[in-house]
């Protein structure tokens, strides 16, 4: 393939939604699992990190360490749930479960299916930011003036999120190659995106590059901005940045996967 | 109905994939339903169904779930579906576990629901790319039965199969294929007739027989200690042979199509 290929516009037509409507009758399958997640998670690093540590940390730019974190585990919980979904998941269904396979002996086209796939991880990363918001609301950790506009930007970094892993689902030899993406990208960017600590405290370069690099310091910045209760004009810059970046990636994430799957 | 032989690896289900429209067509050109796989085939794919060499049933959903869950890829609306459903999976007798999940099924049950599967769209052309592997010999007599009608309804099925008494008796018309070529084309009786004759005569390999089918001219070949003589005659053949060429066990039957298939694409094993 042409470099200039792998950014050509792929003709995805509505019927990925029936791809997505197949995910989401699994989900709907196994709901208790799936909703369990989203609400422990956030209890349990609010109680060790916010209230435990938090004793020990002073309040960040006059908030509350618990305040701090809270919206950062939405973020995180939005990144998580979109790039597995669209990483070990769609690989097992790809490759194992040859369920892409079936589906493109039916009118879907490939595009389809991997345009629902990652339509799927997103409303994975949106239903866990909606059951998380109320959950930290009740440690009163959140301002619900702007909270629900969370919603629906949890989809926006869920695409973004899924394309990554749809992308690595597309090179990786074998589901256990996964694992470096995981340890080398995902984990760095849980730590060091102003997730637990604000980007402040690392060297000047290091903040830059993850402005310029690191998808999820974006996400948290919106999330955070949010959960305060505030609206401010930087969120533009962090908004285009994700659109830009997401947009480059979606259209990638489907290119390489057509051509990892037609042989 | 066609069919499609030839040994591992000849490009069986590599054509069945082209016909799909999902593996491209690098040379010359492939139309399905009098459209060109290329630029129609979502259309192409609406009118097909297909049992592939490898069960990709739905391991998330039930029985019941899989054939659903597949109707909606057609657009088909949910109680016509759900109608269609009930009649397939009756249709592959497969009613009673209609509720349980699909990794449970036996191999031959998986197989059956495949079908069911392919035949959720009503479809007109069927590709069924060695459908009845591993099937027990009841299995495999129900879905020729099933063929046959889906035959008789009018629609073009397209088979590989392994099992060449199986395409002996269901095919039209076949295609006997060898590293991506076509090698024979025609009916099974003509092409047995064309390259064997009607009958085969097997008899012990020595080299007086060697000598004596060798004056006579007849057609023959040597497979380890046996010798196959094509006939188009058998019993004049074997009484000629009986005479003159001092045989002691000779046995004659008619040709099969794996007797075509042997003297075309050879007898080593495929790597
Ligand atoms: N026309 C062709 N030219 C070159 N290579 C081909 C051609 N057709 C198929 N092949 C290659 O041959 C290999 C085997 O093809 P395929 O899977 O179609 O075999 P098959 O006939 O279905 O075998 P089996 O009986 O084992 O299922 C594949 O790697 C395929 O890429
Ligand atoms: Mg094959």
């Amino acid at each position: 393939m042409n470099p200039v290929d792998y950014f050509s516009i792929p003709s995805v037509s509505s019927r990925s939604f029936k791809v997505w409507q197949r995910n989401k009758d699994v989900f709907i399958k196994n709901i208790k699992l799936n909703f369990l997640p989203p609400f422990i998670e956030p209890i349990l690093y609010l109680l060790a990190l916010g209230f435990g540590l938090g004793k020990f940390v002073e309040s960040i730019d006059g908030v509350p360490y618990a305040r701090f974190i809270a919206p950062a585990l939405i973020a995180v919980s939005v990144m998580y749930a979109s790039f597995f979904e669209c990483s070990y998941s769609s690989y097992v269904r790809m490759y194992y479960q040859k369920t892409f396979d079936a589906m493109i002996a039916t009118p879907l086209t490939i595009e389809d299916v991997i345009a629902g796939e990652l339509l799927w991880g997103a409303t994975r990363s949106m239903i866990n930011a909606t059951v998380m918001i109320p959950v930290i609301a009740l440690f009163g950790l959140i301002d619900l003036k702007y909270a629900v506009l969370i919603i629906p930007f949890a989809f926006m970094g869920g695409l973004l999120f899924a394309a990554i892993g749809m992308c690595f689902t597309a090179i990786t030899p074998n589901i256990m190659s996964i694992n470096y993406p995981v340890l080398l990208f995902i984990t760095p960017m849980f730590l060091f995106s102003g997730t637990f600590f604000p980007l402040s405290a690392l060297p000047v370069p290091i903040q830059y590059f993850a402005t310029a690099f690191l998808p999820l310091t974006h996400i948290v910045n919106v999330i955070r901005t949010l959960s305060y209760g505030m609206l401010s004009s930087s969120l533009i810059f962090d908004v285009a940045w994700i659109l830009f970046v997401g947009i480059a990636l979606l259209v990638l994430s489907i290119n390489l996967m057509k051509r990892r799957l037609i042989i | 109905m066609f069919g499609f032989l030839g040994p591992n690896g000849a490009g069986k289900t590599t054509t069945m994939r082209m016909i799909q429209c999902i593996s491209p067509v690098t040379g010359g050109s492939l139309e399905v339903l009098d459209m060109d796989v290329s630029t129609c085939q979502r259309e192409i794919k609406s009118h097909m169904g297909v049992v592939p060499q490898e069960n990709n049933l739905d391991e998330d959903f039930t029985v019941y779930e899989n054939l659903l869950v597949y109707s909606r890829y057609f657009d088909i609306p949910k109680d016509e579906a759900e109608k269609r459903v009930e009649e397939l999976l009756d249709f592959v007798q497969l009613l009673e576990k209609k509720d349980v999940m699909t990794e449970s099924l036996s191999g031959g049950m998986k197989r059956r629901l495949v079908l069911a599967r392919a035949l959720i769209n009503r479809p007109d052309v069927l590709i069924l790319d060695e459908p009845t592997v591993g099937l027990d010999p009841q299995a495999r007599h129900l879905i020729w039965e099933k063929l046959r009608n889906l035959k008789k309804q009018g629609v073009t099925i397209v088979l590989t199969s392994h099992y060449l008494d199986e395409v002996e008796k269901l095919c039209d018309r076949l295609v006997v294929m060898d590293n991506g070529k076509i090698l024979v084309e025609g009916s099974p009786m003509g092409v047995i007739e064309e390259f064997i004759g009607s009958d085969i005569i097997e008899a012990e390999n020595n080299p007086e027989l060697l000598e004596c089918l060798q004056q006579k001219e007849a057609k023959y070949e040597i497979i380890g200690d046996t010798v196959h003589i094509y006939a188009d005659n058998a019993r004049e053949i074997s009484e000629f042979l009986l005479m003159e060429c001092s045989l002691s066990k000779i046995s004659a039957r008619p040709a099969t199509l794996e007797d075509v298939f042997l003297k075309l694409t050879g007898r080593r094993l495929r790597e």
